[in-house]
Order: structure tokens, then sequence, then C-alpha cells
């Protein structure tokens, strides 16, 4: 076919290949600077236990730390998952619950002395868990969120893999999502068990 | 039970949408009358059915129903009804369903206000525009459905994004997308014309009041998102080639390319193929822009969350629309006609001249913005490109175009005269160039940047009101100068307008560009800072409360020579649902400065209550860059409700 503007259709052709293409990448899935690194050390308090819980506790084994809190939404969808992943036993996994009163849009924290915030944190955290099942071999409260800094925390869900060493090989942001879960995250904790 | 209708609606939408397109479109190929004729309670249907839905929408929002999955992402009891009304776009669900609600309008505007147009035609443009909207209805129900249930429901939602709690939200959205979805009419008027193979100069009448509406909106809607990321974001910038900046940027270059590509289209026949296309391109601008925001593939401050679904729907979605119609307009280009003949230099060759200027500038938006895409699909690696490229490249580009926009109105069609031209403007070419020079050292030093803006900008006023009193002069009979002035018709006080309004936001744009002031600066209960002769005293903070926030307020005296001139309150804001502090900026705004301050960090966070860390700028003409953006606004309204585009009521009826 002798037509001049068909060039206007191979040009869109190219276009679209293209954003094709930009569909399979991810724009933001920029590494965080902490995969490969050790996992910072805190100490934080257990929920409704009188002991605290450090990662070095956790050294020689595989294990998810996962972000959460009562408020978040997506935890919710989250959680089905996880609590999953719990019941085959396949590592620990700690909960690392998030600014539980602090995060939270309908409360005000500013008038609450620490006892109180932690207290109230500690009810909503476990009344949650009881009423949605309790994936987590242990949970620890990160009240003011400083050991999310340390992370990198800017949203919630975040879920982290830590291998044997202490060192922090995967970061999952937002949702573990069964496809996360299938593709990226047991192919990746069944080798790091080997 | 609300947002179950709203759902229910939105299915019947797009069981309406689609049969209305099919059938009047294939009603119009093949004369038939009663297919045709479904076309009008069709578009009227629709319009009612999608209000009715985003109205649920609504009032689920309004009675804090967390229940609805979108409504706890997006709301919270403790914000204000008026973000609560607003916070229905302030996700990616509801804007998308505020896109469709504003495109069913267009459509019935359409039925409405086109009783000129043949029933055939009228039939193929609503026909087009269901089908559109049958597209985004089928996107949103399967993947972007707002309605969706979170059982069990929670007490309380997550609240609306501290940034967007902002008059800003209120308007911006609803203008830009007035904008962006209006260029569908051009597209659906060139789809149609395209069809029935009548590219002619009553289509490109009836297509250019409405591009004109679209490009009125979408100019007004950049320039308040603008302004408001000027006062919101905090640190004194107006524009910083976002990606989705740039998104809603495209179709406006590409918008201006086709309003003034109509101008030859109606008047001298020509252009046709090219006036089709871009108002195929235009659209489809439109549409790339909705893709590179929703899909996730760049990032940017305006992305929201991602989901590969929904990137693969809109992609297949450009692919039919955009692919379609490009595929017509392959098929059918080739057997239209050229219009009339016309010299090296003439109006016509001029319009050229801008058309070709302007679709460069879009091509070179369109490579910055998708350039980091093309880099990561050729797995080279992860960059970003930013202004410098942008500067780079679009400053030359814009260049000769402003000196166009003074030469152009005093062109011929067919056959101008450079030499007649050249003697009707060489005084206002003198005086520009004597205002580019001086004007500069009444603000500081000159810089070649400054003198070029300085003189687009005076060459521009110069022009058209020489323009303006030639014209006068032309047709002023034995009635008086200044009653020929106003007897102008709309469309040339329209045109001018816009041009003064280019030259009125070129002038803002480069003496803020050149000439701001900004300082970074410690400072105690006390302590004074000045700049370009404004003195700002810090007096301290204090603690207020908003309803959802709790906010450090700055006290600052402004005074000017020693005089007080007034007290800004700049707020460093802490919304209770996010961890990230909000800047409020206090500005006093003026014709010829803005003085803007902004609240950065307390020094010590254990003692808020003494040093702060704070920003003063001095921002001088900066208004003019969105007051020169509502000039041009304005002046396309004017244009639009020139006389001739009137509907003949008097037309014979058809008989059916």
């Amino acid at each position: 076919m002798n037509n001049k503007f068909v060039w206007i259709l191979v040009a869109f052709a190219l276009l679209v290949a293209l954003l094709a293409v930009g569909l399979t990448r991810d724009p933001r899935e920029i590494p965080s600077p902490l995969i490969g690194k050790s996992a910072p050390e805190f100490s934080l308090p257990q929920l409704g236990k009188d002991a605290t819980f450090a990662p070095a506790d956790l050294r020689g084994k595989v294990w998810l730390l996962n972000v959460w809190a009562s408020w978040c939404v997506s935890c919710r969808e989250e959680h089905a998952e996880l609590v999953k992943l719990a019941s085959r036993n396949l590592l620990p996994i700690v909960g690392l619950n998030y600014k539980e009163v602090r995060g939270d849009a309908g409360l005000d924290s500013s008038k609450l002395t620490p006892d109180e915030e932690k207290q109230l944190a500690t009810g909503r955290a476990q009344q949650w868990l009881a009423e949605r099942g309790d994936p987590y071999t242990l949970s620890v409260l990160d009240l003011d969120g400083r050991v999310g800094i340390d992370y990198g925390v800017y949203g919630v869900p975040e879920t982290f893999l830590i291998d044997k060493a202490g060192v922090i090989r995967f970061k999952q942001i937002g949702v573990i999502t069964p496809e996360a879960l299938e593709q990226k995250l047991l192919p990746l904790i069944a080798e790091l068990n080997q | 039970m609300t947002p179950e209708l709203g759902h229910f609606a939105l299915i019947l939408a797009l069981l309406v949408a689609a049969s209305t397109g099919v059938l009047a479109l294939w009603g119009a190929q093949k004369n038939r009358a009663p297919w045709i004729a479904l076309a009008k309670p069709g578009a009227l249907a629709l319009a009612l059915l999608v209000t009715f839905s985003y109205l649920c929408l609504t009032w689920a929002f309004t009675q804090n129903d967390f229940s609805v999955r979108y409504v706890a992402e997006q709301s919270n009891s403790l914000l204000p009804l008026v973000y609560r009304v607003a916070g229905v776009w302030g996700g990616h669900e509801g804007s998308l369903l505020l896109w469709l609600l504003m495109l069913t309008w267009w459509t019935l505007l359409v039925r409405l206000f086109s009783r000129a147009l043949p029933e055939t035609m009228r039939a193929r443009v609503i026909g087009v525009l269901c089908l559109v909207a049958a597209g985004f209805l089928l996107f949103i129900l399967c993947t972007s459905n707002p309605f969706l249930r979170l059982l069990p429901g929670v007490p309380e939602g997550r609240d609306l994004n501290p940034m967007l709690q902002d008059p800003g939200l209120v308007i911006h959205p609803p203008l830009l997308y007035m904008g962006y979805v209006g260029f569908s009419v051009a597209y659906a008027f060139a789809v149609a014309a395209l069809m029935s193979g009548k590219l002619d100069a009553a289509w490109a009448r009836w297509s250019r009041p409405w591009t004109m509406a679209a490009w009125v909106f979408l100019t007004l809607g950049i320039a308040m998102g603008s302004w408001w990321a000027y006062y919101e974001l905090g640190w004194g910038g107006w524009w910083f080639w976002d990606p989705v900046e740039n998104a809603s940027f495209m179709p406006w270059l590409a918008g201006t390319a086709l309003i003034h590509s109509l101008a030859v289209t109606e008047k001298r026949g020509g252009f046709k193929n090219w006036t089709v296309l871009l108002a195929v391109s235009t659209f489809s601008l439109s549409l790339l822009g909705t893709f590179l925001v929703r899909s996730g593939v760049l990032t940017s401050v305006h992305a929201f969350a991602s989901d590969p679904s929904r990137g693969i729907f809109i992609l297949a979605f450009l692919v039919v629309v955009i692919g379609a119609s490009l595929a017509l307009f392959v098929w059918r280009a080739p057997k239209v006609g050229l219009g009339g003949r016309f010299g090296l230099f003439s109006r016509e060759s001029l319009l050229l001249t801008n058309n070709v200027l302007l679709v460069v500038a879009t091509g070179t938006v369109l490579l910055g913005t998708l350039y980091p895409l093309i880099i990561d699909a050729l797995a080279v690696g992860k960059i970003s490109v930013g202004p410098p490229y942008f500067n780079a490249v679009f400053v030359p580009i814009m260049t000769p175009l402003l000196f166009l926009i003074g030469v152009g109105p005093f062109a011929r069609w067919k056959q101008a005269s450079i030499p007649e031209i050249a003697r009707l403007l060489k005084w206002a070419l003198a005086v520009a160039i004597i205002v580019a020079i001086a004007l500069p050292f009444a603000y500081g030093d000159w810089t070649p940047f400054v003198g070029l803006g300085i003189f687009a900008a005076v060459w521009i006023v110069l022009t058209a009101l020489l323009h303006l009193i030639r014209q006068a002069r032309a047709t002023q009979g034995s009635g008086s100068f200044i009653a020929s002035i106003l007897k102008q018709p709309r469309h040339f006080w329209g045109m001018h307008l816009a041009h003064i309004g280019v030259a009125v936001f070129v002038a803002g744009v480069t003496i803020v560009g050149g000439y701001e002031e900004e300082k970074d600066v410690k400072m105690a209960p006390g302590d004074s800072v000045s700049v370009a002769g404004n003195t700002f005293r810090f007096l301290g903070v204090r603690q207020v409360k908003g309803p959802n926030y709790l906010a450090w307020q700055g006290d600052v005296e402004l005074s000017k020579n020693d005089r007080f001139q007034r007290r800004l309150l700049p707020e460093k804001r802490i919304y209770h649902s996010s961890a990230m502090p909000m800047t409020e900026a206090a500005i006093d705004a003026g014709i010829l400065r803005d003085v803007y301050v902004s609240l950065g960090e307390p020094i010590d966070r254990a003692h808020p209550e003494t040093e702060w860390a704070m920003r003063v700028y001095y921002k001088p003409l900066v208004d003019w860059i969105w007051g020169g953006c509502i000039l041009m606004a304005l002046g396309g309204l004017i244009a639009m409700l020139d006389r001739r585009y009137r509907i003949r009521r008097n037309n014979p009826k058809a008989v059916s």
C-alpha cells in the first residue's frame, strides 16, 4: 500500500511497545539501601509481656519482620495472607506494631502519658489480633516510630526478610500479595534456609 | 445500600453507553433513522446515570460510610465537610469517576447545543463519545470500583492526604479534568468527520468553540495547579516539570496548536489532514497522560497507588481508542483534498510555523517525560529528567513563537508582504528593544534571559495595540474611532486578550526567574532578616489546633523601610493521620511582588518555642504568571462566544 500516512501508525505502535515494556518495570523499585546490610538493632517491649525483643535474639534463623498497626486499612488485607503463612510454620514472623496510637487519625495522643499510651496501644493491638488471628511469633511495640525510622519505614505495611546472619535480604513495600509471596518471598526463604 | 445503587447505576451506564455508541454509529453509517435517533436519549440517560452514581459516592463520603473501602482510605470523620465532598476525587477510583462524569456532561452539552448540526453528524459525535465513556466505565468497573465494600467496616477512615486538604483540591482537579475531557469533543468531531468523509469548513466551525472551551478549562486548571503548588509545597516554585504536570501540559500545547490550525481550516479550507490529526492527538495525549499517571510507569508527586492490572487495561484502551482513530485517519487522509494555495509568507505559513513550533515543543516534553521510561525499558539504568533539560530545550523553541505572535495578525491570508509588515511594526520593534535594554536595570543586573523575556512581552502588547488601532481605523467608516474599537468582533478581542495574556505570563516568568531572592535563615524570637528591602521580624511561635491537625504557627512582622506592613502567620502542621509535617507558607501577595515566608524545622526539637529554620522569599511579578493564564483563558472564552458560532435557530428543521 502506498500511503504516506502509515508512518503515524508505526510511530504509535512503537510508543505502545515502549509503554508495554514500561508496565513490566517498577520505577519505585529503587532498591532499599538496607538490602544486603545488617538489620538495624533495637530493643523494644513485647506486646502483652514484660520481656523485650532484639533482632539479635533470632540470630541463626531466617525470619520476617512485618510492620503493622490496627489503624492500617491495607493491613487487614495482608493479615489473612500472613495467618496462612504462619500456619505453615516456615519461619518466625515478628510483628513490628508501628505508631499504634500516634498513627491513628482519630486519636489525640498529645494528652496521654507514656504509660497510658502503652496501655492503650496494647489493648488495641491485642484486640485486633484476637479478632483476626495472630500470625506473629511475637509482636513488639514501636510507639514513637523510632525503630521505623531506622528501618526506613514510610508506610504501613512493610515487610523485611532477614537471614541467619541478621542481614536484610528483601523488603516488601505495601501488602504482601499472594503473587509476591509465591514468586519472591517463598523461593527466597527456601534458598536462605538451605 | 446507597453504594450498591451507585454501583448498579454504573453497570446500567455501561450498557447504555455501549449500546448507544454502537447503534448510533452503525445507524449513521447505514442511514437508519431510528438508530440515529437513539443518540439523543442515550446521551441524556448516560449523563443521568453517571451523575446519580457520582452522587452516591459523595453521599458515602459525607455520611462517613467507612464500610466502603475507598471512603475508608480517603476520608475521616474529623475531615471538614468540604474536603469530604472534594475528597471524592482525592484518590484513583474517585478521580476516574469524576473524569467519567465530566465526559458524560460534555456529551450531554453536545446533545443540547448542536441543533445546527445535521442529525447523522450529531449521532456520530455522540456515538464516539459514548464509546469512549463505555471504555472508561469498563475500566472503572473492572479495576477501579470505588463502591467496593470493606467488610467488616472500620470505625474510622485513614484520612485524606494532608497535602490535599486545601481549597486547591476543590478547584484544581475539576477544572483540569473539564479541560482534559473536553478535548474528547474535538476528538469526536474529528472522528465523526473522518467517518463521514466530509472534512470541510463547517466541520472546523463546529469544532472551534468546543475546542476553545476545553482549552479555556485546561488553561485555568493548569494555572490553578501551578498556583497551588506554589503556595502549598512551601518552597516557592511554580512549575516543576513533574511527569504529571507534563501530562497536562502536552495536551495544552497540542490544543493550542489545534485552535490555530482550526482557524486555517475554517477560513481557508487548508490544513485539513493536519487539523484532524491534531484533534486526535490532543485527546490522545490526554489519555496518554491518564495512562502515565494511573499505571505507575513513572514516579511523580501525583501518582496514586498503582496496580499492574490497571496499567494493562489503560494501555489496551489506548490501543483501541487511539489506534482505531489513527487507522481511520491513515485510511481516509489520502483522499482529503488540499486547501487553497498560499504564499511562502502569508498568514497560513505563519500559522503553520506556529503549529510546527508547538508540536515540536509537545514532542520535546513527551521525550523528556518518557525518557526515564525508555532508559529503564532498555535496561540501561534509572534516571530522571528534570528542569535543566526542559528549560534548555523549551526556551529556544518558544522564543520564535513569541515573536510570531506579534507578526501573525498583520499578515494577510494567501500572500503577505514582508516590507509592508516591517513598515507597520518597525516602531513597535524599536520600542520593545529599548524597553528590553532599559527596564531590567530598574530591577538589577541585565541578563540576556531577562532582556529577551521583556522584549517578547513588550513586543506582543505593542503589536496587539497597533493591530487594534489599525483594525478600528479600517472599519471606522463615518462613526467615531472609539465606537469602532468597541465594535470589533469578539474573536478579534479574544485573540488579542489571549496574546496579551501570553505577554503578561512571559513578563512574570522572566522577572521572577531573574530577580527573585530567597534566604534560608535560623531565627530566634526577636530576630530580623531582610530581602529586597522587606524586613521580616520573627516574634515567636505558638501552638494552634485545627479540626484534624495541630500546628506551630509562626508570628512574623513584615515591614518595609521601617514601616509596618502586616503580620504573616506561616504554619507547620502535624495532621493526626500522617507522620509527615505539612508546611503552610504565609504569603503577602501583591501586583508587583509577593513576599513569602515558610517555617522549616525547629532547631532544637525539644524546645520548639525557641529557634526555627525559616525561609523567606521575595518574588517580583510572580502573580503575573497566573494572571497571564487567566487573561489567556478569558481571551479564549470571549473568542468562543463569537457571534458566528451561535446556533442558527432559524434553520429549517429537518423533516422526519
